[in-house]
């Protein structure tokens, strides 16, 4: 386990952070830029010192104030890929990955064999011989993740991973992150300036605000309560799970949540695992089935009701349904319709309303 | 409008004024030469002589320059220490010391009674007026070229890739060697082809501290200096054979770190 509490000045700016983290999972770090995401990186990784605080790996204490105790940055058992990747533009891929290797004088043997190895786990072996200057954002992003692994850091640190991309390779190229940082047995710590990243990656989210962690909690417990408006504002989204069982005409595709259907429009394979992501605002509500045009409707109780500053004229609605949702409406709404915690009502969704990640 | 035309007018004298202040000494020395002259004095064992003295002298200076100067100028592109402001100066003073000056003051310290000296020469070694004092006398006046060259090479490596090398296991040591040296190259270069220049140029602080002995320490521009003394043409012919020579050294180290950097 990972345990940090983290205290910097910089300037007129405080970080006062802590926070832990267990092996296996992905702990996003999400905020707007200048929260101090980053800052709580490089102590991490000792590329930074704060003024006070702990960072301890299991029994491993890396930095204590109090002890006057800071593992020198090479020394910890840390991985880190930045956010322009800070790949070495005089070595070719393979030298890049092979560093860490190198770095520790390990036998040439071994350097080749554990290099390629991980080479081939990224998928990039038939890189090894180009220069980072001759390959494309998405391959990069991979020679920093590997570079990153040879030294089988205890900790994976990874600064907006995918900022330096275009927007069409950043959706394939966050599908297939996600699935390898799954697999990884380490501490993995994502920063990233997106609510959406940070639902997609996170097993755990920290939402970073003013240099202070402002919650920190299971990515369902984040979405159903914000505890500051500032979350609401960041996370409240409705983020759902599933796979595409069968299509419909219209190119409309039927989601199974594991929580109920969803009929979403848009080109989807069947089987295809998917993340659907609806804005609160996209979601009306009514006190009579609706006839219109809508391709989903979900009935059920209102749970709890919490006005939604900063100018306090909407309201976020939770909703026990199938699947459960947050309805964001305004106050003239509640109003017209009476909603009051506990009134039945029928949520209905248009199929272009969700966002599809895979 | 009308004031810029102005302006941009007197910009143009001051630039073809400076360029002629450049290209008038050169052209005069090349006009001067025939060719076939150039190649005959080439041969001539007093030419031979002093031209080859000056190979070997810049090019022990400019190597001892550069394998002594990398450790300070990584010191000085490095985080501030007490002293640091000192050291800079020191390192700069060559530059604008009169170069006799500097001669007095190698003189002073490797003189039989000298700091230095007062030790070498009860060991039976004496520097002044020897080849070694030749290479000294350039070693001093050309280092700073070298050492604030390699300074700004340094300091303009990308921080990202010393943090990015932290992270990898790499040390302090390590990552000068893999990756702060190799991504200086052209600077480093850059700053040897300068260092060669004014120490294949060294005349007040050589004369003064090693003399003029044809063969021992009687590099290019001391002969052409005292050739300007006895025989004109003689004057002229060596400096035109020390331009060419210099101009041709220029062209290739300047396009050499193009070419490296990729």
């Amino acid at each position: 386990m990972l345990s940090a509490d983290l205290h910097k000045r910089l300037g007129a700016f405080h970080l006062d952070a802590s926070f832990s983290a267990e092996p296996g999972e992905t702990l996003v770090l999400v905020g707007e830029s200048g929260a101090g995401k980053s800052t709580i990186l490089n102590l991490l990784a000792g590329l930074m010192d704060p003024d006070r605080g702990r960072v301890a790996l299991d029994d491993t204490v890396l930095y204590d104030s109090e002890r006057r105790l800071s593992t020198p940055a090479h020394l910890r058992p840390v991985g880190f890929v930045f956010q322009e990747y800070a790949l070495f533009p005089h070595l070719s891929v393979f030298e890049n990955v092979a560093f860490g290797l190198r770095a520790q004088r390990l036998p040439d043997a071994a350097v080749v064999r554990s290099a390629r190895a991980v080479l081939d786990q990224v998928g990039i072996a038939d890189l090894a011989a180009r220069r980072p200057q001759e390959l494309s954002g998405g391959q990069r992003q991979r020679v920093a993740l590997a570079r990153a692994l040879t030294v089988e850091p205890r900790v994976l640190l990874l600064d907006e991973p995918l900022a330096a991309l275009d927007l069409q390779t950043r959706a394939q190229v966050r599908a297939e992150l996600r699935r390898r940082l799954a697999d990884l047995p380490c501490i993995t710590i994502l920063v990233t300036h997106s609510p959406h990243e940070a639902l997609l990656f996170g097993d755990r989210i920290a939402v970073v605000d003013g240099g202070r962690i402002v919650q920190l909690g299971p990515r369902d417990e984040l979405l159903r309560h914000p505890r500051t408006d500032y979350v609401a504002q960041l996370m409240g989204l409705n983020f759902l799970q599933g796979r595409v069982v069968s299509k419909e005409a219209g190119g409309l595709a039927v989601v199974e949540t594991g929580n109920g259907l969803m009929r979403v429009a848009g080109p989807l394979d069947e089987e295809r695992e998917v993340f659907l992501v609806i804005d609160p605002r996209e979601i009306t509500l009514h006190l009579t089935p609706p006839s219109g045009s809508a391709q989903n409707v979900f009935s059920g109780p209102i749970v709890e009701m919490v006005p939604e500053p900063p100018f306090g004229d909407r309201v976020r609605v939770v909703l026990g349904t199938t699947p459960p949702v947050v309805a964001e409406v305004t106050a003239r709404a509640v109003d017209d319709l009476g909603l009051r915690e506990g009134s039945h009502v029928h949520a209905s969704v248009k199929a272009t309303a969700p966002r599809t990640f895979r | 409008m009308l004031a810029d035309r102005w302006s941009a007018r007197l910009a143009g004298l001051a630039a073809a004024l400076f360029l002629a202040l450049l290209v008038l000494p050169v052209a005069s020395l090349l006009l001067r030469v025939p060719p076939g002259v150039l190649l005959e004095r080439l041969r001539s064992p007093v030419v031979t002589q002093a031209l080859w003295l000056s190979l070997l002298t810049s090019l022990a200076s400019s190597l001892a320059v550069i394998v002594l100067g990398l450790p300070v100028a990584y010191l000085l592109a490095g985080r501030a220490f007490p002293g640091k402001r000192v050291l800079e100066t020191l390192v700069d003073l060559p530059m604008v010391l009169p170069p006799t000056v500097a001669g007095v003051g190698l003189l002073l310290a490797f003189g039989r009674m000298g700091l230095v000296g007062r030790v070498l020469t009860p060991l039976g070694m004496t520097i002044p007026f020897t080849t070694a004092a030749v290479i000294l006398a350039q070693a001093f006046v050309a280092g700073p070229f070298f050492v604030n060259a390699a300074r700004a090479g340094f300091e303009a490596v990308e921080p990202q890739y010393l943090r990015a090398a932290a992270t990898l296991r790499s040390s302090a040591g390590y990552t000068f060697l893999r990756v702060v040296l190799p991504l200086s190259v052209p600077a480093l270069l850059a700053g040897a082809a300068m260092t060669w220049a004014r120490a294949l140029g060294e005349f007040g602080a050589t004369i003064t501290f090693a003399g003029n002995l044809p063969g021992v320490t009687q590099t290019m521009p001391l002969a052409v200096y005292i050739a300007l003394q006895s025989d004109l043409e003689a004057a002229v012919a060596l400096s035109a054979i020390l331009l060419v020579f210099s101009f041709a050294l220029l062209l290739v180290l300047r396009h050499l770190p193009s070419v490296t950097a990729r």
